[in-house]
């Protein structure tokens, strides 16, 4: 059910383009509309979920401290996992965007007879999910040779980089197979590793064959069905330039790939998928841990929530306090009545 | 005790079918029921108790009720799944972090087995993911599009009594620890999730007796046993018998709410009532006698420990507020704060925030070394250990390391000082300095990594002991293993909750480990004007060399 409902919905996705892209009108649906509208979707969705974001407060200075904070001078403070400065707080964001730092602490923990429980290294995940995000990464910009001319030296550089070995023809990527056997490992490991198969829903297994389809599409095309590749460029420099026209016979797998990055444009605002942005977002992480040097404010802090007070505390006490020597702010009455004392002692 | 006997439980807690054994549930999580028993839930808060809370925060704990966990109906108020709702909603209003960490979790279960409840129990619900799911689930039904098109599909559950159950059971079996925090990639933290789920559950009247009573006296009396101000101060002047028999030395610093000291001393109040506690705060006078510092004890604000951020975060803020509101009356310079785990956290990240501005008071300067403490330039609070390390460091006190040689001691980083203040290195330097035996558990139970003592929040009573006991596994394992490689026999701790849970974990998993504080193994080892011979330590254990 979790793995088969997210994979029938991807199947639909990918026969609906299909038959679109045959009827009249439907490539220009699928090549042109679709795009724009998905994009200014994918936008306005960011957009406004990061800004729903931002209208509520921080109310209190929440870091997850990862190691010694700023403390006695002849301490050594861990200024990247406990920072307690701007500069601190940006290493530490980087750290986590770029390489994931949380991640790379992972640990995979076994009980043993005894009972004895061990924590093994584990960073499987960290590396897979690293090679995931920044094959994507290149890939997209790789991209962008379809979008731009004239082609900027960073892209060319890219594409040099990524099929420096100079396999086949057209050039093997080596991105390609990379971030398709990352998708698989991230694939695998929800389905093979027990407490991860129990915690994974739809929406898990759902963007995983979406980005899976577009990877496969995407290499289909490039490596082993003919598309008119002229056509194509013709069509995404239109687009860039608002100007687009479809031209000649581009062949169904294109539409295939784009609606399926249209699928994803306009699924990611409103899914687990912006996690990316919602990163840089994350109290425990982006905060200075400087709560003792300065006060942090919290806009709805009530200032009617007082203590219960101090002169209700003696007054209740006063008696006790008096004979056991503690200090009062009222004396008791100059010859308490005897009964009264009698009474609180009870 | 525990119910179950600990060959048993040995047995059990490596062999009985659990995610932990690699047995997979035959169930979807959400078709699993939560089955309260006797065992396995706190004792619900008694009806008088929320009235009491009712009364000075009107609305935030529900209608005074009884009700029975076990039974079908638990009196909850007619529109409670409305309360519910309306809660959330104004939660997500007031808190960004619920709001992201909703969303992001993209359930890659990296925090999955970092949850001490999870390593003890295998019970799926205690990944941490799986515990944000139990709110998140009811999250997505209501305040998501995706729930409200796709419901089941997109993980959206409607807020039904059957999942009422689970937030009481799941929320509860929580210590707010924050190690799952730790390893999430976007810092998700459950800890931040279950404050608000049991913020939440309370407004509906369902909490547990053994946080709202302590949290009562603590308003009422200054302290969570409820003792009043005489009796307080016999208590800790009853110890004076004990340093002195000990040591030799009669101390006669001890002073209750004096006006005009330079420090308010605060501890978590345990420390004047409970074995080992007591132990801690006689290392603490020895302390302040050794240097001669000019400080008192407020009986009014006499628990830095707040069992209000157990609740809700207006109890917390009510109940801590009176530090502040006594060392304004007192008049003192600045404040030191004892050890302990839940009170620093409050301490270090909300008490500036929500009671602060503390612009009567001076940024602490050490009257014996003249270090000011630049870290607390605004809270005008400090931690005893870095008070103490400071002294250390710059030779201030006269120490017996030999003292505590009949000790073989390692250190238990408590979460909150680990994980929300990084307080990390202070008492291990007053460890190295004041005993020769000091051996480190291993390195991913320690510091940021360290395992909860399986109690905290709340969660130290003595209906679920067998529940603690799983939950401390990690715990007691860790220790286990530098008890046999290094023949370790003290578990030293800067938190009041750890001296009373780990001491019945060790009688538990290691019956020859003790706990104490890392200031009582500075009052062993303290040199004081005057003294005797020591032949025992401070719990009247024999030194080295002494056991004849
Ligand atoms: S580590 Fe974070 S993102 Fe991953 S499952 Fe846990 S809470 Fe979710
Ligand atoms: S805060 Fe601690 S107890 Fe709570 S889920 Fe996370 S690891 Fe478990």
């Amino acid at each position: 059910m979790r793995i088969m409902s997210p994979l029938i919905a991807v199947l639909a996705l990918v026969l609906v383009a299909l038959v679109t892209a045959q009827v009249p009108g439907g490539q220009a649906l699928l090549g042109i509309i679709l795009p724009y509208l998905a994009f200014a979707l994918f936008l306005g969705g960011v957009v406004y979920r990061v800004q729903h974001w931002a209208k509520s407060p921080v109310p209190f200075r929440i870091p997850t401290t990862c190691g010694q904070a700023n403390s006695l001078p002849w301490i050594k403070q861990n200024k990247l996992d406990c920072p307690s400065t701007k500069a601190g707080v940006i290493g530490r964001m980087l750290l986590e965007v770029l390489l994931f730092r949380s991640l790379f602490r992972n640990t995979k923990a076994e009980i043993y007879e005894g009972p004895k429980l061990v924590y093994g290294s584990s960073k499987f995940l960290w590396l897979f999910a690293l090679l995931f995000h920044y094959c994507f990464l290149v890939i997209i910009l790789r991209h962008l040779r379809l979008f731009m001319d004239p082609i900027p030296g960073f892209v060319a550089a890219l594409e040099f980089g990524d099929g420096f070995f100079q396999i086949g023809l057209p050039v093997f990527y080596q991105t390609d197979a990379i971030f398709l056997g990352a998708l698989a490992f991230l694939f695998l490991r929800r389905v093979l590793l027990t407490n991860i198969r129990y915690i994974s829903l739809p929406a898990d297994y759902f963007p995983l064959f979406l980005i899976s389809g577009i990877a496969i599409t995407g290499i289909l095309m490039r490596y082993f069905l003919r598309v008119d590749v002229v056509a194509i460029k013709q069509l995404t420099h239109g687009l860039a330039t608002f100007s687009p026209a479809i031209t000649g016979q581009i062949g169904s797998i294109f539409f295939v790939h784009i609606f399926l990055v249209c699928a994803l444009l306009i699924y990611l605002p409103f899914s687990k998928l912006m996690h990316m942005a919602g990163v840089f977002m994350s109290p425990t992480r982006n905060m200075m841990n400087n709560s003792r040097m300065v006060r942090h404010i919290n806009p709805w802090n009530d200032p009617k929530i007082k203590p219960h007070s101090y002169a209700s505390y003696e007054d209740e006490f006063r008696e006790f306090m008096v004979g056991a020597d503690i200090p009062v702010e009222k004396e008791l009455p100059a010859q308490p009545a005897e009964e009264e004392v009698a009474k609180a002692v009870e | 005790m525990a119910d179950t006997k600990v060959a048993q439980m040995k047995e059990k807690v490596v062999k009985e079918p659990s995610l932990m054994t690699g047995a997979v549930p035959a169930k979807d999580w959400w078709d699993v029921e939560a089955v309260f028993k006797s065992g396995n839930y706190c004792y619900p808060a008694k009806a008088s108790m929320v009235a009491y809370h009712n009364k000075n925060l009107p609305g935030l704990f529900g209608e005074p009720r009884e009700w029975d966990p076990e039974s079908d109906n638990w009196n909850l108020p007619e529109n409670w799944q409305e309360i519910l709702l309306n809660g959330l909603k104004e939660r997500l209003d007031k808190f960004r972090s619920l709001k992201i960490f909703m969303d992001c979790c993209v359930r890659c279960g990296a925090c999955a087995d970092k949850c001490h409840f999870f390593l003890g129990t295998g019970d799926p619900k205690n990944m941490p993911v799986l515990r944000a799911e139990l709110l998140r689930s009811v999250y997505r039904n209501d305040f998501t599009l995706a729930g409200k098109l796709l419901g089941k599909m997109a993980g959206a559950r409607p807020m039904t009594f059957k999942v009422l159950k689970e937030w009481f059971m799941y929320f509860y079996q929580c210590t707010e620890c924050r190690r799952c925090s730790v390893f999430c990639p976007y810092g998700i933290d459950t800890a931040e999730i279950t404050m608000m789920a049991r913020e939440l559950l309370h407004l509906v009247g369902v909490g547990t007796n053994w946080i709202l009573e302590p949290a009562a006296n603590s308003n009422r009396t200054g302290n969570h046993l409820g003792l009043q101000p005489h009796t307080f101060k016999e208590n800790a002047e009853f110890l004076l018998d004990d340093i002195e028999e000990a040591t030799g030395v009669r101390l006669n610093s001890l002073n209750f709410n004096r006006k005009g000291a330079e420090i308010l001393f605060v501890i978590p109040s345990a420390d004047v009532f409970a074995e080992p506690g007591i132990f801690t705060f006689m290392g603490y006078l020895l302390l302040f006698e050794h240097i001669g510092l000019d400080y008192t004890i407020s009986t009014y604000a006499s628990e830095g420990g707040n069992f209000g951020s157990f609740t809700h975060n207006s109890l917390m803020k009510k109940l801590n507020g009176k530090i502040y509101a006594e060392a304004k009356r007192l008049g003192v310079k600045w404040i030191l704060g004892g050890e302990c785990g839940h009170m620093w956290r409050v301490l270090h990240q909300y008490m500036d925030t929500m009671n602060g501005p503390a612009d009567f008071l001076q940024v602490p300067v050490s009257p014996i070394t003249g270090t000011r403490f630049d870290n607390a330039t605004a809270t005008k609070m400090i931690h005893i250990s870095e008070f103490t390390a400071d002294l250390i460091h710059h030779n201030k006190l006269k120490l017996d390391k030999s003292r505590n040689d009949h000790r073989i001691v390692t250190f238990h980083d408590s979460c909150n000082p680990a994980r929300g203040m990084g307080l990390i290195e202070e008492p291990r330097h007053i460890l190295k300095s004041v005993c020769n035996n000091f051996y480190e558990m291993p390195e991913n139970t320690i510091r940021e990594n360290t395992f909860c003592c399986g109690s905290g929040t709340g969660l130290n009573t003595g209906e679920i002991m067998d529940l603690r006991m799983r939950a401390g596994l990690p715990r007691a394992n860790a220790v286990r293993h530098v008890a046999d490689r290094h023949g370790v026999n003290m578990l030293s701790c800067v938190c009041a909750i750890d001296r009373a849970t780990l001491l019945a974990l060790n009688q538990y998993w290691n019956p020859e480990v003790e706990v104490c504080g890392v200031s009582e193994l500075l009052g062993n080892a303290l040199i004081m004007e005057g003294e005797k011979e020591r032949e025992t330590d401070l719990r009247f254990a024999p030194l080295a060399g002494m056991e004849g």
